[in-house]
C-alpha cells in the first residue's frame, strides 16, 4: 500500500521551474531517497509534500485520500526533520521533545514519557537537562530527529540528515533511522551522499533540473553494473597521458581520470592490477596505490544522470560549512 | 482538544522564553516610568495632573512594549527557523498565530496596569471607570499587539521589524491624542490620526479616567475591534503568501 503518492508535482516561482511535474509513490513501511544535486528540487519538494510550499499544480495524497490544497489536514501524520536543526536553543533537550509533543496534542504526561525514551534511545539522556544550544552538531541533529517522531508519525521526512556531521554521529543517525523502519516507520530522505542512500534506501528516485529521471529499488538499479570491475590507480605524479599510454594495450578498459593523480579503470572483464602497474611503471609512472572497488549506486548516479558524484558532494559540504 | 495543548505549550513557551526573561521585566516596570516621568515634568509636576497623563502613559507602554516583543520575536523565530515547526504543526493557522501573540497581548495588559497602580498611590481613583479601562486596555493591547504580528509578517530581518516598528508608533504619539487633543491639530493631519487604533483607545481611556472624550464609546470599541480584525487578517495573508511559499 502506497502512504504518499504524487502525481504531476509542479512549482514555478515566477518564471523559474523549480519543480517540473515529477510523479512518484511511497509504499509503506520503505526507506524512499530522493538523490539529486544541488538546486535540483529535492527540498522544494519536501516543502510542498510537508506543506512549507504551495504546489503550482499536481496531487499530493496520503493514505489514499488527496491533501493537495489542504496539506494541513495531512500534518499530524508525518514527522518533518528539515536540514538545519530547528529547535529552541534556550530550552533544554526534554524541554524541546515535550514542547514538539504538545504541538501535536500530547497530553504532558505523555509527552514527557516519550521524550524519556527518546532520549534515551538517542543516546541523549544526560544530556536531557541541557540547553539546545550547547548541543553539539550532532547531538542537535540526534535531537532534532527525535522531535519529528515524538507523535510516532507514520512516515518521517528528513531533508539531508547527516549533512555536516561527524562520521560517527552520522553513523549513529544511519543505524537509528533503520531501527525506527524496522519498527515500521515509513523514511523518506532527501540526500546528496549516494553511499548513504544506497546502505540506507530501500528504493531511490533520482532528480535533476526539477525532474525525476530514474525511480527504482536500490538493488534493480545496481544489477546491471554489478559485475563491472572497477580499479582506482593512484599515481605519484600527473595523470596526463596515461589513458593514451594504457588504451592500444587494454582496448576493452574505460579509463577515466577523476583528478590530477588518480584515474579509474573499469571493464565488464577481469581486471589484473599487477599488470597494469607493470605497463605504467614502464612509462615511467609511479603508482602509489591501486584500489579494487565494485561497481555501486554513485556508478549508477553518474551513468544516468552524467552528474559527478563526488562534485555534488564536495558542493554541499562547502555550503554545510558555510551555513 | 489537541488544539488547545498546543495552544498553551506554544502560549506558556513564549511567557517563558521571552515574555519573563528578567530584561523584559524589567523593562515593563521602568517603561511606564520613564513615560509618566516625562509627562510629569511636562505638565510641571502637578500632582492632579496624573489623571490627565495616565491614558498616554498606558497607551504607550502597551504600544512599545507589545509591538517591540511582537514583531522582534517572530522575525526572529522566522530567521531561526523555529517558527517553521510551529508552522508545521497539525494546528489550524490563525490558533498558531493567537497563540503567539497571546503572551504579547498579556505582556501588554500588564505593562498598562503598572503606571495604573503606582497612580493609586498619587491620587484618587475611585472617578475612574474600572471596568471601561479593563476592557479599552484589553482591546488596546490586541490592537497594538496585531500591529505588531502585521510588522513581523511583512519584514524579513529583527532591525527591519525595528525599524517598521518606529515608522507606525512615533507618528502615533504625536497624532493620537496623546499630547495634543485631535480637534488641536493642522486640518490636513486630522485624517491621519483617525486611521490609528490608538486614537480609539486613547479616546475610552481619557473617558473612562477623565470623563472627557470626543467620541461615543460604542464607536471606539467597535472601530478598536475592526482594527484588530483587520491587522489579524492581513497578518493571516502575509504569512500564507510570504512563509507558505
Amino acid at each position: 500500500m502506497n502512504i504518499l503518492e504524487v502525481y504531476d508535482l509542479t512549482k514555478l516561482y515566477g518564471d523559474f521551474k523549480a519543480v517540473k511535474g515529477i510523479s512518484f509513490a511511497v509504499r509503506q513501511g520503505e526507506i524512499f531517497g530522493l538523490l539529486g544535486p544541488n538546486g535540483a528540487g529535492k527540498t522544494t519538494t519536501i516543502n510542498m509534500l510537508t506543506g512549507l510550499a504551495r504546489p503550482t499544480r499536481g496531487k499530493i495524497v496520503y493514505l489514499g485520500t488527496e491533501y493537495t490544497h489542504n496539506i494541513k489536514k495531512a500534518q499530524h501524520l508525518m514527522g518533518i526533520v528539515p536540514d538545519e536543526s530547528n529547535l529552541y536553543p534556550e530550552l533544554t533537550g526534554f524541554e524541546n521533545l515535550c514542547f514538539c509533543g504538545a504541538l501535536y496534542g500530547l497530553r504532558k504526561r505523555e509527552r514527557s514519557a516519550r521524550a524519556e525514551l527518546l532520549l534515551e534511545q538517542f543516546g541523549l539522556k544526560d544530556a536531557k537537562d541541557k540547553k539546545f544550544g550547547e548541543y553539539s552538531r550532532g547531538m542537535k541533529r540526534r535531537l532534532t530527529i527525535a522531535a519529528g517522531i515524538i507523535h510516532d508519525p507514520p512516515i518521517l521526512f528528513l531533508d539531508e540528515p547527516t549533512t555536516g556531521i561527524d562520521v560517527a554521529s552520522a553513523r549513529q543517525i544511519r543505524s537509528i533511522l533503520k531501527d525506527m523502519n524496522k519498527k515500521g516507520t515509513t523514511i523518506f530522505l532527501t540526500t546528496h551522499y549516494i553511499e548513504e542512500a544506497e546502505r540506507l534506501c530501500d528504493r531511490v528516485a533520482f532528480i535533476v533540473e526539477g525532474k525525476i529521471i530514474k525511480i527504482d529499488y536500490v538493488e534493480e538499479l545496481i544489477h546491471p553494473v554489478k559485475d563491472r570491475n572497477i580499479l582506482i590507480l593512484t599515481i605519484s605524479g600527473a595523470s596526463d597521458g596515461i589513458e593514451e599510454t594504457l588504451s592500444p594495450i587494454l582496448p576493452d578498459f574505460k579509463f577515466k581520470r577523476l583528478s590530477n593523480n588518480e584515474i579509474r579503470i573499469e571493464s565488464e572483464r577481469p581486471i589484473r592490477p599487477g599488470h597494469i602497474i607493470r605497463i605504467l611503471e614502464e612509462e615511467g609512472i609511479d603508482v602509489i596505490e591501486a584500489k579494487r572497488m565494485r561497481a555501486t549506486l554513485e556508478d549508477v548516479f553518474v551513468n544516468i544522470t552524467g552528474i559527478e558524484a563526488q562534485e555534488m558532494k564536495k558542493e554541499k559540504e562547502k555550503k554545510a560549512k558555510e551555513g | 482538544m489537541k488544539d488547545w495543548i498546543a495552544f498553551f505549550a506554544i502560549f506558556l513557551k513564549d511567557i517563558k522564553t521571552y515574555y519573563l526573561k528578567p530584561p523584559n521585566i524589567s523593562w515593563g516596570i521602568i517603561f511606564p516610568f520613564a513615560w509618566a516621568g516625562m509627562f510629569f515634568i511636562r505638565t510641571g509636576g502637578n500632582m492632579m495632573d496624573v489623571m490627565s497623563i495616565l491614558p498616554g502613559v498606558m497607551s504607550l507602554s502597551i504600544l512599545f512594549g507589545t509591538t517591540s516583543m511582537l514583531s522582534v520575536t517572530i522575525t526572529f523565530e522566522k530567521k531561526s527557523r523555529t517558527f517553521d515547526r510551529i508552522l508545521l504543526s497539525p494546528i489550524p493557522l490563525g490558533l498558531i498565530m493567537f497563540a503567539k501573540t497571546s503572551g504579547a497581548i498579556l505582556f501588554g495588559i500588564v505593562n498598562a496596569f503598572v503606571p495604573y497602580l503606582v497612580g493609586g498611590f498619587f491620587i484618587d481613583l475611585s472617578q475612574v471607570h474600572l471596568s471601561v479601562v479593563i476592557a479599552s486596555i484589553v482591546l488596546i493591547s490586541i490592537a497594538s499587539t496585531f500591529m505588531g504580528l502585521f510588522i513581523a509578517t511583512s519584514v524579513s530581518e529583527v532591525f527591519e521589524a525595528q525599524t517598521f516598528s518606529n515608522f507606525f508608533r512615533f507618528p502615533m504619539i504625536f497624532l493620537c491624542g496623546l499630547f495634543f487633543p485631535i480637534s488641536k491639530l493642522p486640518l490636513f493631519l486630522r485624517p491621519l490620526s483617525y486611521i490609528m487604533p490608538l486614537t480609539y483607545g486613547v479616546d475610552i481611556l481619557h473617558g473612562a479616567i477623565n470623563h472627557s472624550k470626543t467620541l461615543p464609546y460604542a464607536f471606539d470599541f467597535a472601530v478598536l475591534f475592526l482594527f484588530c480584525t483587520i491587522l489579524f487578517y492581513i497578518s493571516l495573508y502575509n504569512i500564507k503568501k510570504r512563509w507558505v511559499l
